[in-house]
């Protein structure tokens, strides 16, 4: 929320040269901040120095770019990822994932608290900050969970988590069950502090569930995930956040039934947000009738076109503030098995812009502007700094390419996993050079090549 | 036809093509020899991972009558039991270089998968809810040697359609065949959006008088894991196809195992108008048909050394000599 804090004040990053970076005539656009236009950006000591006439900015001892015909947004948030560590580092771990972050453009990103152990103790929290400032290429958070070992029956010690550094507090992957439990964790957040980020799921409904309930399911056989599991813990979960007048950030939402509810709630005066996941914004249950569960089995699941153009909506009207990846990286011997054995998730850290500008931009359904915003969206519910292009915030900035074409997965992945949603999948526009917590954090390899040349 | 993965891939013609071959071997089937070589010097794998009796006994017995070399694998006492994931045991048994491999499996979806991770044909036998293919396959055979054509025809499935592949693949060969298809179960039952597959839902069997065929379908006990209904006494009150509710020119269907006094009476499996013995006969000559489709005409694969293609041109199939 206020500016006068830094990412890297909040979350852990490996330190290292504050970058000092002139891009060239380079398409700034920050919405947020106002700033559109063809400018020299002027990176110095890892802090957005100056916004110039374009060619007119003093490149002495610094790198320049010519990027010229290239945008520069403000670098993205990503509030719900998960780094699988400690526990099932043969899927990702804090390296592999932030840099997967780094090449998706983003400058600083959440992980979720679902480990092996969950992040349910001071001393893990700890742990894993120190692990982030010698590996993490990206500035990194970690949530820890609301109840001990995420077993929906006990709060962890709220306060001494959030001492130790604790950017939110959610159980994700597992909803709470009990509304008395809930409700608790609701009252000690005006101790504790910290938005209460919440997977939203009635496990009696969704019981037996691996894709959406509908039509789709019913021809394939296989067990659905109706939306109303989804919706009505969301209105149980705004009914309560508005009784303790507490805080609550609704993850990943998929039905039309949940953005009515969040959009009454927020009409209300409920101190709700919500994120929506790239797949989500683009794809509906029909993909399932591959059966490939690498790239179409995840939670929440891929519903209908409606609940897909109802999320867009919500995206515009601002009922979802936020994209998160939800990336969920997975081993392939978790993957290659039928579909109801396989598990839930798929990555989405390093194709997200590519895949909204490619299905959502390119097309006209929302504008670049619109994209760029909600990508930065997911620091403000957390009460961090939101990315900006403004000059004397610190350096976060994404350089992109809007007409580079690239089909994924064909140079592997920065990530451990290759279980992408977008595998194979042609998308337009690239991230070319990340700047992230003042350092630059990524350069694609051929964009660097071409540079030197 | 590569594989059979599903019915819903299956055209009217390969439907056809299917069920004339199969009327071919029902020929064969009333000889003293009942054997063709066909399939000399070839191998099928059965694959199952879920009990079966009438699809494992039907389609050892086709492999058999067609000369073929069968490995029966099943699950329980197989290296399944120690962990071996599906991709491992589909790339040992691979190893013999099977020309088909027959799959049941207790998740939709497997048949499909493995078809990437072998050379061999692979039949679906039955994945988890999702498809039985060669069931619709001996139904619809069943069907046209007594209707003749479907068309104009309706087609009544009742039972617990929420749980049962046999459901799916039926009301989608039906369907293909021309007949109209209502599925009658009491709501718990029916999955939601069954409906956009093209056929109508009801809850009760009012009018089940309409129907020229009455398709029971099994009770899945053993895949309720929950309280579908309130008590079989009431099922069977509300759903049970006895001979009061059965008419005397309609034709009942089951694909079996039944369970008696549940979903269906005594004697109305008993009765005449019960076709359910001929759909086990149907059962191995369309199998016979369906392995013959899919293998006689395809030159064995190549193999790692190169050797197959010479074996191909030699074993050109033949049918109707006794072996």
């Amino acid at each position: 929320m206020s500016s006068a804090i830094d990412l890297t004040d909040v979350l852990d990053v490996r330190p290292g040269q504050p970058a000092d970076l002139v891009l060239r005539r380079a398409t700034l656009l920050d919405p947020v901040a106002g700033i559109d236009g063809v400018h020299d950006l002027v990176i110095r000591a890892g802090r957005i120095a100056e916004i110039a006439p374009p060619g007119a900015a003093d490149a002495a001892d610094a790198e320049e770019l010519d990027a010229a015909g290239l945008h520069a947004f403000p670098a993205f948030f990503d509030p719900h990822v998960h780094l699988r560590t400690p526990g099932h580092e043969h899927k990702e771990d804090i390296e592999t994932g932030s840099r997967a972050a780094a090449a998706g453009g983003y400058c600083g990103i959440v992980a979720m608290a679902n480990t092996d152990p969950p992040v349910s103790i001071a001393g893990d929290l700890t742990a894993l900050r120190e692990q982030a400032r010698t590996g993490a290429s990206v500035p990194v958070g970690f949530a820890a969970t609301v109840t001990v070992g995420m077993k929906g029956e006990e709060l962890t010690e709220m306060v001494e988590l959030r001492d130790a550094g604790a950017i939110c507090f959610t159980d994700d992957g597992l909803p709470i069950r009990s509304a008395r439990v809930m409700r608790r964790a609701l009252q000690y957040q005006h101790l504790c502090g910290g938005t209460i980020a919440l997977h939203e799921e009635d496990p009696e409904l969704s019981a037996g569930g691996v894709m959406h309930e509908g039509a789709v399911s019913a021809a394939l056989g296989l067990g659905g995930w109706p939306s109303v599991a989804e919706s009505t813990m969301i209105a149980r979960d705004c009914a309560l956040a508005a009784y303790e007048d507490a805080r609550i950030h609704v993850q990943h939402l998929s039905a039309v039934e949940s953005v009515d509810v969040v959009r009454a709630a927020k009409a209300a005066g409920v101190k709700v947000s919500a994120e929506a996941s790239p797949h989500h914004l683009c794809l509906t249950d029909e993909e399932v009738r591959s059966l490939d569960p690498s790239r179409f089995k995840m939670n929440p699941p891929l519903r209908t076109e409606a609940d897909r153009q109802a999320l867009i909506a919500a995206l515009r009207d601002g009922t979802i503030e936020c994209i998160a990846t939800d990336h969920a990286p997975h081993h392939a011997d978790e993957k290659e098995v039928p579909f109801e054995q396989a598990a839930f998730g798929v990555t989405g850290l390093e194709t997200s812009f590519a895949a909204l500008h490619t299905e959502l931009v390119l097309p006209g359904v929302i504008d670049l502007g619109l994209l760029v915003e909600r990508l930065a969206g997911g620091a403000a519910p957390f009460d961090l700094p939101r990315p900006t292009l403004a000059p004397g915030s610190e350096a976060n900035v994404a350089l992109c390419d809007l007409a580079a074409e690239w089909t994924v997965g064909e140079d592997g992945y920065e990530s451990r996993s290759a279980n992408s949603w977008c595998e194979g999948r042609t998308l337009t526009g690239r991230v070319l050079v990340t700047v992230a917590g003042g350092q630059v954090a990524y350069r694609l390899r051929s964009f660097s090549l071409g540079v030197a040349q | 036809m590569k594989n059979l993965l599903s019915i819903e891939e299956v055209d009217r013609d390969q439907i056809e093509a299917i069920l004339d071959r199969a009327e071919s071997f029902a020929e064969v089937g009333r000889r003293d020899i009942k054997k063709v070589p066909t399939l000399r010097g070839r191998t099928i794998v059965t694959l199952f991972y879920e009990s079966s009796t009438r699809t494992s006994s039907s389609f050892e017995l086709a492999a058999k009558r067609l000369s073929a070399d069968l490995v029966s694998v099943k699950a329980a006492g197989s290296s399944v039991d120690k962990g071996e994931s599906l991709k491992d045991t589909v790339a040992t048994l691979s190893a013999y270089d099977p020309a088909a491999i027959v799959i049941r499996h207790p998740y939709a979806g497997a048949a499909q998968l493995i078809s990437g991770w072998t050379g061999a044909a692979v039949v679906n036998a039955g994945d988890g809810k999702h498809e039985h293919p060669s069931q619709a396959l001996l139904d619809v055979y069943t069907l046209r040697r007594r209707l003749g054509t479907f068309e104009g025809k309706r087609i009544w499935i009742v039972g617990d359609v929420l749980h049962s592949r046999v459901a799916r693949s039926n009301l989608i060969a039906f369907r293909r065949m021309g007949a109209a298809v209502t599925l009658c179960a009491p709501p718990t039952l029916v999955p939601r959006g069954i409906e956009e597959l093209g056929c109508d839902v009801t809850y009760s069997l009012d009018r089940l008088e309409e129907a020229d065929v009455v398709y029971v379908l099994r009770m899945q006990l053993e895949r309720m894991n929950d309280k579908f209904v309130p008590s079989l006494g009431e099922y069977a009150a509300n759903f049970q196809i006895d001979s009061r509710r059965l008419g005397p020119r309609q034709l009942l269907m089951h694909p079996g195992p039944v369970n008696r006094g549940v979903e269906i009476s005594g004697e109305a499996i008993d009765s005449p108008q019960s076709l359910i013995t001929e759909q086990v006969a149907a059962g191995l000559v369309v199998r016979m048909a369906i392995l013959y489709e899919l293998l006689a005409g395809r030159p064995e694969r190549p193999t790692a050394l190169g050797e197959g293609a010479a074996a191909a041109e030699a074993g050109a199939p033949t049918i109707g000599q006794p072996a």
